[in-house]
Order: structure tokens, then sequence, then C-alpha cells
């Protein structure tokens, strides 16, 4: 099988990427509304966006790949997480969340709203096994 | 650890030449519903009343725990045994509209949920339930990172593949092998889900 393309495990990162924004999510609202020590949520935060980073990047070097079905989908499913993401930010806002507290949920929705987008475009387009088109720069 | 794509559908068998309808990955006139009912759950948020709130929170998070039991435990089942031909016409049917209506319910049912704890004090550290409002956490985040992660995609490409001129049957089997084998954790995770809401309703 070695006329297989290879990609990068962009599945596997992202998961881990959403788990630990979800970690994070779950230590801050455990300890509310009572103070909360905001570095074990940072350090999940930083270590998830820097998976995404991570998953951003390999992705871009893939060259034999449905880029053009890839943004197709990443923006539709982006304006769609970013509607549920802003609805549960909504929700914090709205209920008192302040601080430090906020920006750290705030940022993992950042996250959320866009890993999620990228591993739909992902699968989608791993199995559209179209003509190659332009690499990660194409919209 | 790296992923493996299949052959190219050029390199594949060729696809049988199934009769499919015609459908729309996300049906637009449902985008007008979501629409709807998003912007009540905005109203019932800002309104921060009891009973919206628990309207929101119950009757959503009612319809996403039977939604995945009934994916999970009857129609992944049954749709694994179906034929070819039987399977794209429930496939085509039922996965538009589940890409509507799971991402609605759940975010229903986490905001409106996240309010109401807030409203009724249930989600402070205090409350004397607050080992099991953690565990709802667990549950509800391990279940996210399944569906969001795995489900969701799986449940978005089948439906590209499925508008294909010739779709590419060894995609689609490995897809809904996906779809169905993820489907059935959600489902198990949402009995979990059961037993601790029904603690939290019973004090």
């Amino acid at each position: 099988m070695s006329d297989e393309p290879r990609l990068p495990p962009v599945t596997q990162i992202g998961m881990t990427s959403l788990a630990l924004i979800v970690a994070g999510g779950i230590y801050l609202a455990a300890k509310l509304p009572e103070h909360v020590p905001l570095g074990p949520a940072i350090a999940l935060l930083v270590l998830s966006a820097a998976l995404l980073a991570g998953n951003m990047l390999a992705l871009s070097r893939v060259r034999d790949f449905n880029w053009r079905r890839f943004w197709q989908v990443f923006r539709w499913a982006l304006l769609a997480y970013a509607v549920t993401a802003g609805l549960i930010g909504y929700s914090f806002v709205r209920n008192g969340l302040r601080g430090g507290p906020l920006v750290v949920l705030s940022l993992s929705l950042v996250v959320y709203a866009l890993h999620v987008p990228l591993l739909i475009a992902f699968t989608v387009a791993r199995y559209d096994r179209e003509p190659a088109t332009e690499p990660a720069s194409a919209t | 650890m790296s992923d493996v794509v299949l052959p190219a559908p050029a390199e594949a068998p060729p696809a049988p030449a199934l009769p499919r309808p015609d459908f729309e990955i996300v049906p637009r006139k449902g985008l007008i519903g979501v629409a709807i009912v998003f912007a009540a759950l905005i109203v019932a948020i800002a309104m921060d009343k009891l009973w919206p709130l628990t309207f929101f929170h119950v009757a959503f998070g009612a319809a996403w725990t039977i939604l995945d039991l009934m994916l999970g435990f009857v129609l992944g089942p049954i749709l694994g045994r179906l034929s070819p031909a039987a399977r794209i016409e429930l496939t085509i049917r039922l996965m538009p509209k589940m890409l509507l209506i799971l991402p609605t319910v759940v975010t229903c049912t986490l905001a409106a949920g996240w309010q109401l704890g807030h409203f009724l004090h249930t989600i402070d550290s205090g409350y004397h339930l607050h080992g099991w409002i953690v565990a709802s956490y667990i549950v509800v985040g391990i279940m996210a990172i399944i569906a969001l992660g795995l489900l969701e995609p799986a449940n978005v490409a089948v439906l590209f593949e499925l508008k294909k001129p010739r779709p590419n049957p060894a995609v689609i089997q490995r897809l809904m092998k996906r779809f169905i084998f993820t489907a059935g954790i959600t489902g198990a995770m949402q009995i979990a889900t059961l037993v601790i809401m029904t603690k939290l309703a019973s004090g």
C-alpha cells in the first residue's frame, strides 16, 4: 500500500486537544463560584491550542489532498460551530462569570470552534479523492 | 501514528450504481427551525426564569438522551444489518436531519443547563450533591469529545460520499462503522447521564 498518501494523525491530535479543553473546563466549573487557581486551566488551554496549531501546520504540509473540499466544508462548519460556541459563551457571561475564568473558558470555546470544523473538513476531504488542488493556502 | 487514506476511487472495485434520491447535506429549510430554537434559547437565558430554563434543559436534554440511545442501541445495529440499498436510503433520509438536530439539542441542553444550575445554585461547589454535578460534567465531556471528534465528522463525510455520482462502498462502510460504533458509546454514556440526572432531580 506504499502508493497511498500518508496523512498526519489529525483526528487523534484533534480529539486530544478537545479532551484538554474539556478537562480545563471541568476543572474550572467544578470549583465555581469560589476563587479558582487558574494555573492548571491555563496550562491545559495552552497545550490544547498548541495541538491545534500543530495540527494546522502538519495538515498545511500535505500536498496530495483535496484542499478545495477541505476549505468548502471548513468555512460552513466554522460558521455553525462559532454560533454554538457563541451561545455557550453567552450563557457564561449572562450568569456572571467574570475575570480569569471567563477569559480561559472563552479561549477554550475559540479552540473548540476552530478544531471541530477542522476535524469535520479533514474527514470529508481525506475520503474525497478528487484530483489534488492548491495547497493549504487555497481558500 | 499516522492515518492512511483508502485507495482512490479509481483503484477501488467499481461501485454498483444504486438508485439514490437527491438530498441536501444540510437541509436548508431546517436551518429556519434551528434559528428559531436558538433565538428562543437566548430569550430564555436572558429572562433567567425557572420555567423557560427548565423547559430547555429538560426537554432538549431528554431529546438528546433518547436520540443517542435510539441511534446507539436501536437504529445503529439495524443499519448495520440492512442491505446496501436500504442502508443508503435510510442514511440519506436520516443523517441530514441528525446533522441539524443533534448539535441543536446539545447546545440548548448545555447552555440552558448551565444557566439553570446558576439559577438554582446547583453548580456551586457548596451544593450538597456537587460530586454528582462534577460527574455529569465528566460524562458530558467524554460524550462531547467522541461526538465532535469522531461521530460528527463521519456523519458529514458519509453524506458527501453519497452525493457523488458513484459513491465508494468501501468508504461508506468504513464511515458508517465509525458512526455506529461511536453512537453505541455515546448511547452507553447516556445511561450514566440518566442515573446522574435522576439522582440530582430526587435530591
